[in-house]
């Protein structure tokens, strides 16, 4: 008998000691994560009457419940937009920069401030009497004050505030990812600017255009605080998530609440996975011309 | 073309002084130094990827140095080759004859060419990523000759493959030069490569050309002793020189060494300069020198002795010499080079 050790034969297959180091990790995802969905699945089919499906059937039946999907997605599909198609230009911009950090800092200061502070801030500021309206209002742009909060508008600007950092972030990375000597080579070859971007940078910026856009418009989706404070909670940018608060907390239908939740979960793993889905289409290897 | 005293400066840094270089059409030329001499940024100056902080570029009778780089129309092959990873070998090549308009008939005809030339015609629909480090190396190459530019700029192009392979695309890039008839101005910093390759040789130092000059005249006769330094004159003694009769003699190792005189001046201080080729083992050498360290090379050794007087020496023999062993080592006068005056 010349068996392998069952130790060899683990460790062969990257099975050894180490990884015992996982196990936290996986308890915290199992306690944190795993547990509380399944509950919440479990708990969205226990309705507090009707049969199993009665939470859907409600929701679904309810203009003012279903409606809120499309609320919601017409407030962060057009922020995740603004955020991704603005954070390019200066993302190509600041890689140029021999001292990119102090803008950096500078632009990533929102994302430490949080959604509470900025919209408290935004309200101040674009608010009837803030400062905004005070100057378009000096300098006679208007005569009398726009409407720029407690409407869609406020929670749009907020959310393009509290997002862009964080998508600025996440393109900076894929844009200096790009190796600077394929647009040098593009220009070697006649391309001008305009071409030198679309024919090689877009082509090798795009599975991380996606990935961005998955995460931004998922923050986004979920946005609570700046609907309720900067919107009109009541109408126009009722978004999904206060009709989940207010079936949790004030019709206390923690059940209707968890399906609200999935409903949720679902619109948005269904818009990342088409997302995905459509990177499968393009060019996904390494953005660098070769050896070296 | 025509190189009218360029410059290049970075903040306090002068990394390209007053270099001027007058390049014929079809000329084969190579820009040698070690890294950091300015030879790259000489090399991105031309191709317009930095601007000029001094001097002007002439191509025929058109001023060329205030262009942008994409309206040079210009060849260049990268160091790491930049090839687009999202495009396909063939798309690569035709990259360039895209942006000029060119028909599309025209286009798929000079790319299978082009394909040809750098005999790649069986990889024209796979990625860069999928083929090897040499055959991107002709994709670069193809992708810059096939819009049919006057000069070609190589940028170290084969510091990237390992030596058989640079000794091959070394033969393919003469063969495409000859069969093109454009110019070329090839950066390296390998001598071997420069000598093989070049018509004229550049060679630069501190951002300054030390030497224009033929392989042929660069090989015998360095201008200066950096430039001989560099061109494998391993064995560079600071020393004193001093005339006998017509004979110029260097002081080496304790000894006189009948030398050469490369420029002006007769005795005193002075550098002298040897390859290790030329310092061999010989029964009336006048140096002598004990054997510290012996190397096989093939058809000879190569080895390491100290000179009585604590010189360290590199020299070549036919037969295998004992550690310790004492040798006297001569040169032939017409192979020690001494430049008098320098120190």
């Amino acid at each position: 008998m010349n068996a392998v050790p069952w130790r060899l034969r683990l460790q062969n297959r990257g099975l050894d000691g180490v990884t015992l180091l996982v196990l936290p990790a996986v308890g915290f995802i199992v306690a944190l994560f795993v547990y509380p969905f399944l509950y919440g699945l479990f708990l969205s089919f226990a309705p507090m009457q009707g049969p199993w499906f009665a939470n859907y059937k409600k929701f679904f039946g309810d203009p003012f419940l279903y409606d809120t999907i499309l609320t919601t997605l017409w407030i962060a599909v057009p922020a995740t937009l603004v955020n991704l198609l603005v954070s390019i230009p200066v993302a190509m911009r600041v890689r140029l920069m021999a001292h990119p950090r102090l803008l950096t800092t500078i632009l990533v200061i929102p994302i430490t401030l949080g959604t509470v502070l900025v919209a408290e801030g935004l309200l101040n500021y674009l608010g009837p009497r803030g400062w905004l309206n005070r100057a378009l209002i000096f300098f006679a742009v208007t005569d009398s004050p726009t409407r720029l909060v407690h409407n869609y508008w406020g929670v749009f600007l907020s959310l393009v505030i509290t997002g862009f950092p964080f998508t600025f972030l996440l393109i900076q990375s894929y844009v200096t990812g790009i190796d600077p000597s394929l647009e040098r080579a593009g220009a070697m070859l006649g391309a001008r600017a305009p071409a030198r971007f679309f024919r090689i940078v877009l082509p090798l910026l795009v599975p991380g255009l996606v990935i961005t856009l998955s995460l931004s418009f998922v923050q986004a989706f979920s946005v609570f605080p700046s609907a309720v404070l900067l919107g009109a909670p009541a109408g126009p940018t009722r978004v999904i998530s206060i009709a989940a608060y207010q079936a949790a907390f004030e019709q206390y239908d923690y059940s209707m609440a968890s399906a609200i939740a999935m409903i949720m979960a679902v619109v948005q793993v269904a818009i990342v996975v088409a997302l995905l889905g459509a990177r499968g289409l393009v060019y996904r290897g390494p953005a660098t011309g070769g050896k070296g | 073309m025509r190189l009218d005293g360029i410059s290049r400066d970075f903040g306090l840094l002068n990394a390209l002084r007053n270099v001027s270089l007058t390049v014929g059409r079809g000329e084969f030329i190579a820009l040698l130094g070690p890294s950091g001499c300015g030879k790259s940024t000489a090399l991105n100056c031309l191709a317009g990827l930095l601007t000029l902080t001094g001097g002007s570029i002439w191509l025929d009778d058109r001023r060329i140095d205030t262009l942008a780089p994409e309206a040079r129309g210009f060849g260049m092959v990268f160091q790491n080759y930049a090839l687009f990873p999202h495009l396909t070998v063939a798309r690569n090549i035709a990259f360039g004859l895209e942006m000029q308009g060119v028909a599309r008939s025209e286009i798929s005809r000079r790319v299978a060419e082009a394909l040809a030339l750098v005999r790649l015609e069986a990889q024209a629909e796979k990625l860069p990523g999928q083929i090897s480090g040499g055959q991107q190396q002709r994709v670069a190459i193809a992708r810059a000759i096939v819009v049919g530019p006057p000069l070609v700029l190589m940028d170290e192009p084969l510091s990237n493959l390992d030596a058989k392979l640079r000794l091959e695309m070394r033969t393919e890039i003469r063969r495409i030069h000859g069969l093109l008839g454009c110019s070329t101005i090839y950066v390296t910093h390998d001598q071997d490569e420069a000598l093989s390759l070049a018509d004229r040789i550049v060679v630069l130092r501190d951002g300054e050309v030390r030497q224009i000059g033929t392989p042929e005249e660069l090989y015998a006769r360095p201008a200066t002793s950096d430039v001989a330094e560099f061109m494998g004159f391993r064995n560079i003694f600071s020393t004193s020189c001093e005339a006998v009769g017509n004979d110029l003699f260097a002081r080496i190792g304790g000894a006189l060494v009948a030398g050469t005189s490369v420029g002006q001046g007769r005795a005193g201080p002075a550098i002298a300069a040897i390859r290790p080729d030329d310092l061999t083992p010989q029964p009336e050498g006048p140096i002598a020198a004990r054997v510290e360290a012996i190397e096989y090379r093939g058809r000879d050794f190569f080895g390491v002795a100290r000179a009585v007087s604590g010189e360290e020496l590199y020299f070549r023999t036919e037969h295998r010499a004992g550690v310790g062993e004492a040798v006297r080592l001569g040169a032939p006068p017409g192979r020690v080079l001494i430049y008098p005056g320098a120190a």
